[in-house]
């Protein structure tokens, strides 16, 4: 766990950089997180990340299958965006917890 | 005359329609199940057909045989469920009025979903072993096969019996060991997810077991296309991954039925609270086995532990009580690795795979996260306890929730 003060608030992370509290969040602050990843954040970026947010928000789970059909990006885009381990990066930027996948 | 209908006769759908067959008044409830395929598969045999353990013949009964007398059986495809009018049309036109509602439809394999896998490789170089066919294609395949590169590839999450392309790498690893032709046998699995399994304790156990068996794992690969030309896997981030050989687990996803009733997500999983058991949709509406989107294995373990709280919270409903009982995600899975060994895991929505004793606490005879001789032994069993015991609904002496005596925190 770390605490932070990012983009002018105090924020807690877990060990693998996951915000622990994600009402926290905000552009501002997703931008500051990218930017430990090495990554900067475009427009396209944080409208991948507000519907990351809406989604989970409302109760339903996120994969990668989901984000290709939200007509947001598609897998191959979001793979240029948040390369490697999209999903894991994307919901690390938009202050959710880590997806796990069911087994 | 109140009824109940059971959308699905697999394994879920068939455990619960013997469950309610033999605790509800008949003079009371009228119960029918409806499936459009007659045979019976005991699926975790698929598994053990291309390596010649088990044939055609071990895998396949007569639904029939596993239905109770007095009740309807409908042969048909499922249209949809107007969940409004508690209906459920049936694709010849009839339609059925229900008080309650179980799906059980489950997941299906789509291999049209990743394209390229149904080219011209597809029964030749590329198999799956989640149909009775592409087990016996692979079957036939592997006799005179002389070596190369063998892949086993998951193409997405979540996926019927999570632990099954693990099993197969490992048995893969024996025969052709026992073949005499490992060396000429490179051995790879490629999964989209992080590691060889999702929960910590249980990847280290089984990543150790993949570096001594000398088995390759590409993490992170999530497959976009099958390039049948240059036989390459391709994934969205275009690594490639070649093969000779390639064994898949294709796209899951919940009938089409579901997406038709307007009850799924994106994957057609129906929408299920997943401690209830219950629709979100409609409250008559119970959801049972793989159909389900709840968080945890799709497997036959966590239908028969989902049915006993179904069965609860059914009655419940019947009375217009509220739903006391609650699902914990409860799954247990064999794991064959080969040389008549094998291991097991026991773990729910809230604690991961941990080793110790199963069922009971210091004895076992079961071994958690453990690679013995007695944990293979409970496998080959299981086909004699799922044919006589688990699908006719008997009683088996493991608590439907999970239960922390005999694991070990770590």
């Amino acid at each position: 766990m770390k605490d932070l003060n990012i983009a002018g608030i105090n924020v807690k992370l877990d060990d693998e950089g996951y915000l622990i509290d994600s009402s926290q969040w905000n552009e501002e602050l997703a931008k500051e997180l990218a930017k430990i990843d090495d990554l900067e954040l475009t427009d396209k970026h944080l409208e991948v990340l507000k519907f990351l947010r809406d989604t989970y928000n409302a109760g339903d789970s996120l994969t990668i299958r989901r984000v290709g059909k939200s007509g947001v990006v598609s897998i191959k885009e979001f793979y240029k965006l948040f390369p490697k381990g999209p999903l894991k990066l994307s919901s690390k930027h938009a202050g959710l917890p880590k997806p796990t996948s069911c087994v | 005359m109140k009824k109940i209908v059971i959308l699905g006769a697999g394994t879920a759908g068939t455990m619960m329609l013997n469950k309610l067959h033999k605790i509800l008044d008949k003079e009371e409830w009228e119960l029918t199940i409806v499936d459009q395929y007659k045979t019976h598969y005991y699926q975790p045999g698929f598994l053990f057909i291309p390596f010649g353990i088990y044939n055609k013949q071990d895998v396949i009964k007569p639904k029939y045989d596993f239905f109770p007398s007095g009740v309807n059986v409908i042969f048909n495809e499922i249209d949809r469920v107007d969940g409004e009018n508690n209906q459920v049309y049936i694709k010849n036109g009839k339609v059925l009025n229900y008080d309650f509602l179980i799906i059980a439809t489950g997941t299906q394999t789509r291999p049209d979903e990743t394209p390229g896998l149904e080219g011209k490789l597809w029964y030749k170089d590329i198999f799956d072993f989640y149909t009775v066919e592409g087990a016996v294609a692979l079957h036939k395949k592997f006799k005179d096969w002389e070596g190369g590169d063998l892949v086993m590839c998951i193409s997405e999450v979540p996926f019927k019996c999570p632990v099954a392309p693990l099993e197969f790498v490992f048995l893969a690893e024996a025969y052709f060991t026992q073949k005499g032709i490992r060396d000429k046998v490179n051995i790879s699995f490629v999964t989209p997810m992080s590691g060889a399994f999702t929960k910590p304790v249980a990847t280290k156990m089984l990543s150790e077991l993949m570096v001594e068996k000398n088995i390759n794992i590409v993490a992170d690969f999530y497959i976009e296309r099958i390039d049948n030309e240059n036989k390459k896997l391709i994934s969205y981030d275009e690594r490639e991954v070649s093969f000779d050989v390639l064994t898949i687990v294709p796209v899951n996803m919940g009938n089409d039925m579901v997406e038709r009733s307007g009850l799924g997500d994106d994957m057609n999983f129906v929408k299920t609270d997943k401690y209830t058991l219950q629709s979100e949709a409609f409250d008559n509406i119970f959801v049972l086995g793989d159909a389900a989107n709840i968080p945890t294995s799709k497997a036959g373990s966590v239908a028969h532990f989902a049915a006993e709280i179904l069965t609860e919270n059914l009655l419940s409903a019947m009375e217009g009580r509220p739903l006391k009982a609650k699902f914990d995600g409860h799954a247990n899975c064999y794991i064959e690795t080969g040389y008549g060994k094998g291991a097991l895991i026991d773990f729910n929505y809230t604690t991961e795979p941990l080793p110790g004793t199963f069922p009971l606490p210091g004895i076992g005879p079961f071994g958690l996260l453990k690679n013995t001789k007695i944990n293979h032994y409970g496998k080959i069993l299981f086909r004699w306890i799922y044919w006589h015991m688990l699908l006719k609904g008997k009683e088996l002496p493991i608590e439907a929730n999970m239960t922390m005596a005999g694991k070990k925190k770590q």
